[in-house]
C-alpha cells in the first residue's frame, strides 16, 4: 500500500493514520482468512485434518486459530510500519471493505461451494 | 421448571452474549455517528468518550466470550457423533438435522454460514474498539477513519445477526439437550 506524506483528511496537528489504517487493514485480512481457510478445509482432506487443532470442535478450531493469528500477526507488522504515518486512507479502506464483503459472502456456503 | 445444563450453556452463548451483541451494536452505531460526526461542531466530552471506549470494549468482550463458547462448548454438543445404531437421535442436534430433507438445510447452509460468518462480529468489533481507544477524540479529524469504524460496526452487526437467526432456527429444530438437570423452581402439581 502506498503512503503519503499528508493526508487529505487529517488537519496538521492531528495524529497520522497509520494506526488506525493498520487496524482496518488487519481485521478485514482477518475476516477474510476465516473464509479462506474454511473453503481450503472443505475441500481438502489433508488441510481439514490438519485445522482439527482440538478434536470435539474439529476443523473449525483450526480455520479461526490460524485466522486469529495471521490476523493479529499482519495487524502487529502493519502497526509497526505504518503507526508513525499517513498513509492513503481511501485505498485502505477500499481494499479492506472489498476483503470484509468477500469474507462475508465467501462464508456463505452456496457461494463458497463454488471453488 | 428445569433446564438441562446443555440448554443452559446454550442459552448463555445465544440470549446472553448474541443477543446482547446484536442489541449492543444498534448503540453503538447510533452513538459513534452521532458523536464524531463532522456535522457536529462539539468535541465529545472525556466523559463521553470514556464511556464509549469502555462501551466498545466490553462489545468486544461479549463478541468474543459470544464466539468461543459456541464453539468449544456448545458446537461440541451440537456435532457429537451417536454410537452406531442409535435411534433416537435428539442428543446429537446435527444428525438429526441430516436425517431428514425438510431439515438438513439447517445444518449445510444455516450452521455451515453461523460456524463461520460469526467470527467475523469479533474481529470487526475489536477493530473499532482499538480505533476508538487510540484516536478518541481526534477520530473527528479523520472522516474516513470513522467512516471505517462504522461500516465495520455494521458488517459485525450483519454477521452476528446471520449467526444470531441460524442459531435460533436451528436450535428450534434440533435443541442441544443433554447433561445434568438444573430445577430452577419446583412447579406445584395439580
Amino acid at each position: 500500500m502506498n503512503t503519503q506524506s499528508a493526508s487529505a483528511s487529517a488537519t496538521p496537528s492531528a495524529r497520522p493514520n497509520g494506526a488506525g489504517a493498520a487496524a482496518i487493514l488487519a481485521a478485514s485480512v482477518g475476516a477474510f482468512l476465516v473464509a479462506v481457510f474454511a473453503i481450503l478445509a472443505d475441500r481438502s482432506a489433508a488441510v481439514k485434518s490438519l485445522m482439527i487443532f482440538w478434536k470435539p470442535t474439529g476443523s473449525l478450531s483450526g480455520v479461526t486459530t490460524c485466522a486469529i493469528v495471521l490476523w493479529l500477526a499482519s495487524w502487529a507488522i502493519l502497526d509497526m510500519r505504518w503507526r508513525n504515518r499517513n498513509v492513503a486512507l481511501a485505498r485502505v479502506n477500499a481494499v479492506a471493505f472489498a476483503l470484509l464483503i468477500l469474507g462475508l459472502l465467501l462464508t456463505f456456503p452456496p457461494i463458497a461451494d463454488l471453488f | 421448571m428445569e433446564i438441562t445444563v446443555r440448554s443452559f450453556w446454550t442459552l448463555i452463548h445465544g440470549m446472553g452474549f448474541g443477543a446482547l451483541y446484536l442489541m449492543a451494536c444498534s448503540g453503538a452505531l447510533v452513538e459513534l455517528y452521532r458523536r464524531y460526526s463532522t456535522h457536529n461542531p462539539a468535541l465529545p466530552t472525556e466523559r463521553d468518550e470514556k464511556f464509549l471506549r469502555t462501551y466498545l470494549v466490553a462489545m468486544a468482550a461479549i463478541a468474543w466470550l459470544a464466539v468461543l463458547t459456541g464453539a468449544y462448548i456448545v458446537y461440541p454438543w451440537y456435532r457429537a457423533v451417536p454410537p452406531p445404531g442409535t435411534a433416537n437421535l435428539a442428543a446429537f442436534p446435527q444428525r438429526l438435522l441430516l436425517a431428514s430433507p425438510t431439515t438438513s438445510g439447517w445444518h449445510a447452509i444455516g450452521m455451515e454460514w453461523k460456524e463461520h460468518v460469526a467470527w467475523i462480529a469479533p474481529i470487526s468489533i475489536t477493530m473499532a474498539a482499538s480505533v476508538v481507544l487510540q484516536y478518541g477524540r481526534n477520530l473527528k479529524e479523520h472522516p474516513q477513519l470513522r467512516a471505517a469504524v462504522l461500516g465495520f460496526v455494521w458488517i459485525s452487526l450483519v454477521a452476528a445477526g446471520v449467526a444470531g437467526f441460524f442459531g435460533a432456527m436451528i436450535n428450534k429444530s434440533a435443541p442441544v439437550e443433554g447433561g445434568t438437570v438444573i430445577q430452577i423452581v419446583q412447579g406445584e402439581q395439580k
